[in-house]
């Protein structure tokens, strides 16, 4: 069984191939990190998974109708807009919207493990407009867990997180792996995802440079080529242990 | 941190006002009646003159200021929270300005003066047509930005095409009939218009609520929604076509009556903490009231000058909107 499944897909945007033959799938247990560059295609491999922009090749998510894809999969985007003064409970009731015909208790039920999920409990009743980035990213995590799918994609979730909401959120994702649904997450933080996630993309100019189990993909040729970075990875007992050193280019000045 | 009242108190609070409203509406005019012989006669009873005055005079009257003010709030409150910009209003898809176009050119080629219905049949084709090319321009995959130029872009040619009437205009009578049309008003107003408009109103405000959950969906952008199940496409078409009929509907019987479908949202937004779907029918009563309020104020301020409603609601609109601005910067600083 996969909840996710993309083959061949393409993307061009402005002459430029953005995304070029990504094969991947996704099962249930997983928290895939999805990782590279600024501009390695992350975004539009998530945006174009889900058919919210065209792509050659095949998704199965992208295959569904709107409203089976919402049942299927909850995403939560880069950009981290709020538009109106709604209070946080509110707003992270709207996950809910992708279940119309479902009973009120189970929409509560949902918005409240959600709350409680990403410690938001003492600001139910703030305006979301008016609270922190950070917040407000708890937030938004939280709408989306609301939705309660199989599948959550989230573009940069941990983004201006302080270390300990980040590594809270992490926790949780991978929480979420254990009990049979999946995460797939596009992560800036190499040291977090080598740590929690079970699964590394690496993303580069469009392609899948390497996929696998953490320490697979975050090794030194892969560092060097794709990030432009050396880096110190060990395993404690604390688990896995990953420093960046510093940038390929400035070492190899030395 | 003030939370509003309640959603259901504070509909039948609005619900309140707009009944009170209307019934001073009704009970407000030149002609000093008592209030109890004009009930009885609302309900076809008493003098004949009396029944005349109120049911061919003042019932339309305040029917359709009813009618025209829950019109312009609810759409008004649907576009800015489509466009989730609390500047947008009603008239942004170009439907007012074709509107006013064809009730122009009916004045212009005397269609008015031969049949009470030409006018504002005409400003219903105007309407119409201004649907069509704005959904061909945006095209049906078009984002809201493709809505909002296109629509600009005919507002902008309707009112161009508008001008070159006037322009041309050889009756300086036709003229001035067209300016006083486009200032906007209720006044000697019949019940085949309330007719008239009554269908489009009520398919109108059957699309724009049906937005709701599209509109609290896309609080969180246009991705945010897209994968939480509103199929965006659909949500632009129910929203074009409901605002269009809405709108031409209004402006089709009461001419072109500005502001009230930007302020209106803007004043209850914080009632209902920002919920765009919720905003929808509190709007449209915020807006009855504000319309019939408006027109009571135009009875009875100066009867003999007959000011224009869109005057009226221009004049309290815009030093609004000069208020908003110093909020925004006060907050903002």
């Amino acid at each position: 069984m996969t909840l996710l499944m993309l083959s061949d897909m393409c993307c061009t945007q402005d002459g430029r191939q953005v995304l070029d033959g990504i094969n991947l799938s996704i099962a249930p247990g997983e928290f895939v990190g999805l990782i590279g560059r600024n501009g390695a295609g992350k975004t539009t491999l998530l945006r174009a998974s889900l058919g919210l922009i065209p792509a050659q090749g095949w998704s199965s998510l992208a295959d569904m109708s709107v409203r089976e894809r919402a049942r299927a999969a909850a995403f939560m985007p880069q950009g981290r807009e709020i538009a109106w003064p709604m209070p946080v409970e509110s707003l992270v009731a709207l996950g809910r919207i992708a279940h119309p015909d479902a009973a009120s208790a189970s929409d509560r039920a949902a918005t409240e493990q959600a709350i409680a999920a990403l410690e938001l409990q003492g600001l139910r009743h703030r305006a979301a407009t008016s609270l922190s980035g950070g917040e407000q990213a708890r937030v938004l995590i939280a709408r989306a867990l609301a939705q309660d799918t199989p599948l959550l994609m989230a573009d940069e979730p941990i983004a201006g997180l302080d270390p300990a909401a980040q590594i809270s959120v992490m926790r949780l994702f991978a929480g979420l792996a254990a009990q049979g649904k999946a995460v797939l997450a596009s992560l800036h933080d190499l040291g977090l995802a080598a740590r929690h996630c079970t699964r590394l993309i690496l993303l580069d100019h469009g392609r899948i440079v390497a996929d696998g189990p953490p320490a697979k993909v975050l090794t030194a040729g892969h560092l060097a080529q794709s990030f432009g970075i050396t880096a110190q990875m060990s395993v404690g007992p604390e688990g896995m242990l990953f420093q960046v050193i510093d940038t390929a280019s400035s070492q190899g000045a030395n | 941190m003030t939370r509003g009242a309640t959603y259901p108190a504070l509909l039948t609070g609005l619900s309140c006002l707009v009944l009170t409203l209307f019934l001073a509406s009704l009970l407000v005019g030149p002609a000093r009646l008592g209030m109890w012989d004009c009930l009885r006669a609302l309900f076809g009873q008493g003098p004949e003159m009396l029944q005349l005055v109120m049911r061919e005079i003042r019932l339309p009257r305040a029917l359709l200021g009813v009618m025209v003010g829950a019109a312009l709030g609810m759409s008004g409150a649907v576009m800015q929270g489509f466009l989730r910009n609390p500047l947008a209003e009603p008239g942004l898809v170009g439907t007012s300005g074709s509107a006013a176009l064809g009730a122009v050119l009916a004045i212009q080629l005397g269609l008015a003066a031969a049949f009470p219905l030409g006018l504002p049949l005409a400003a219903l084709v105007g309407a119409s047509g201004s649907v069509i090319l704005v959904l061909l321009l945006a095209g049906p995959q078009g984002g809201a930005l493709a809505l909002i130029l296109s629509g600009i872009a005919i507002s902008a040619l309707a009112g161009a095409a508008t001008s070159l009437v006037l322009n041309l205009s050889p009756n300086p009578f036709a003229a001035n009939e067209i300016i006083f049309w486009m200032l906007g008003s209720l006044a000697d107003r019949s019940m085949l218009h309330v007719w008239i408009a009554l269908p489009f109103m009520l398919v109108g405000a059957a699309l724009l609520l049906a937005t709701g959950r599209g509109l609290d969906a896309l609080t969180l952008g246009e991705d945010a929604a897209a994968s939480s199940g509103i199929n965006l496409t659909r949500l632009r078409l129910t929203l074009v076509a409901g605002t269009a009929a809405l709108i031409g509907g209004a402006t089709a019987v009461a001419g072109a009556i500005g502001f009230v479908g930007l302020v209106v949202p803007h004043i209850l937004r914080r009632s209902v903490s920002g919920r765009p779907s919720r905003l929808i029918p509190v709007s449209a009563l915020g807006g009855a009231a504000m319309v019939l309020a408006a027109d009571l104020a135009v009875r009875t301020i100066a009867p003999e000058r007959d000011i224009k409603l869109g005057v009226l609601t221009a004049l309290i609109g815009a030093p609004f909107f000069l208020h908003l601005i110093l909020k925004t910067r006060r907050s903002g600083a």
